[in-house]
């Protein structure tokens, strides 16, 4: 019985450090969510009937690789709300462990930076933890098929986080362009080095 | 030759420069030969070949290895852990990898954070670029995001991952995970 016990324990404790691996795969069926804008109003994927699909970002204030991506994000919003994919940022952090991600810091940065799309707070980090979004920024790109939205790719903005002028692969262009163009994704999944969302009771 | 001996002069000058430079920067070469072992260790730049190479090599002891980055506040919090366990158990060979490059080619400031921490555990540099390419060769399981830890013990070929912050009595279950 106490072996049994240490069992579950260690399967709890390495379990608990990954989540999210629960969230979704490329392909999944993505939910809705109604979370809460910088502007004070509440958000869901809904309100945007015309969308051909969206570029959903976990993202946050403080987290180095989202600042060395913030004109990047904004960038993509720029080239691509008009053609169907809005940017929608959503910040996971837990302020408690991270100050500088409250609500009133996300309302400061989002004006600061001219965010030109919704940046939404996700309190209870419930749509984080349904995505299996993990670091930031973690982007998901969705395509509204037949009124479903499905997920077309999972990963980072591109492959070079240092150095915007140096990027080989644009990731996520690349899979909202073949999405544009009714051609498959060539890659779904990448990964990269960034800062782990600040999950609460951690 | 013929240009020496016609103004012996210029030769004296020639050697007394010399003289000079390595007084100048004999020293400070000297210096920077010692200067590091004497503040801490040298940290080393590796590639992810190499690293694979220092984990794979890694017989008699279990490996607690931290991919950490100077920017990463979490990671900051749970080093404590890592060097109690470096300073209280010899046993385990613990490795700090930092992440720092990915993002600041600079790798002075990852140095400058371990000799003010006087960081006594081995700090290692991962000097590559688009981690896309290289996470799943390191640990199918991790996403990339920072703080992580791998346990490994190359006499059972266990393996332990996780990708959170550590808190007190965390390291312990995951290197009972290893036995």
């Amino acid at each position: 019985m106490k072996q049994l016990i240490f069992a579950c324990a260690v399967v709890m404790i390495l379990t608990s450090g990954s989540p999210l691996r629960s969230g979704y795969d490329v392909g999944d069926t993505a939910t809705d969510f109604k979370l809460k804008n910088v502007d004070g109003k509440t958000i869901s994927l809904t309100d945007w009937k015309d969308a051909k699909g969206f570029i959903v970002i976990f993202d946050c204030n403080t987290c180095p690789y989202s600042k060395a991506y913030n004109d990047r994000i904004v960038g993509l919003n720029t080239k691509y709300a008009g053609k169907g994919f809005p940017v929608i940022a959503i910040n996971a952090n837990d302020p408690e462990s991270s100050p500088g991600d409250s609500y009133d810091k996300m309302v400061t940065h989002a004006k600061k930076k001219g965010y030109t799309f919704p940046y939404l707070i996700d309190e209870s980090q419930s749509v984080a933890k349904a995505y299996g979004a993990t670091n930031t920024p973690h982007v998901y790109v969705l395509s509204r098929a037949t009124g479903e939205l499905k997920v077309a790719y999972i990963g980072t903005i591109d492959d070079n986080a240092r150095d915007s002028s140096a990027v080989t692969k644009k990731y996520v262009e690349e899979a909202v362009d073949a999405l544009l163009a009714g051609k498959p994704v060539q890659t779904t999944r990448t990964k990269a080095i960034g800062c782990g969302i600040k999950w609460k009771n951690s | 030759m013929s240009a020496l001996s016609a103004n012996p002069h210029s030769l004296n000058l020639a050697v007394g420069f010399s003289l000079g430079n390595w007084m100048k920067y004999g020293f400070f070469q000297l210096f920077l030969f010692l200067g590091p072992s004497c503040m801490g260790q040298s940290i080393e730049l590796v590639k992810l070949d190499k690293l694979q190479q220092i984990i794979q090599s890694e017989k008699e002891q279990i490996q607690v290895i931290n991919f950490w980055a100077t920017w990463c506040a979490p990671c900051l919090k749970e080093l404590p852990l890592f060097e109690k366990l470096h300073q209280d158990h010899k046993d385990i060979r613990v490795r700090l990898v930092s992440m720092d490059m990915d993002l600041d080619p600079d790798p002075e400031k990852v140095r400058k954070f371990a000799t003010r921490k006087k960081l006594q555990s081995e700090v290692l540099i991962l000097n590559e670029r688009n981690p896309n390419l290289w996470i799943d060769q390191l640990e199918k399981g991790w996403s990339g995001a920072l703080p992580a830890t791998l346990v490994v013990n190359n006499k059972t070929g266990k393996r332990r991952f996780i990708e959170k912050e550590l808190h007190d009595g965390d390291l312990e279950k995951l290197i009972a995970g290893v036995k």
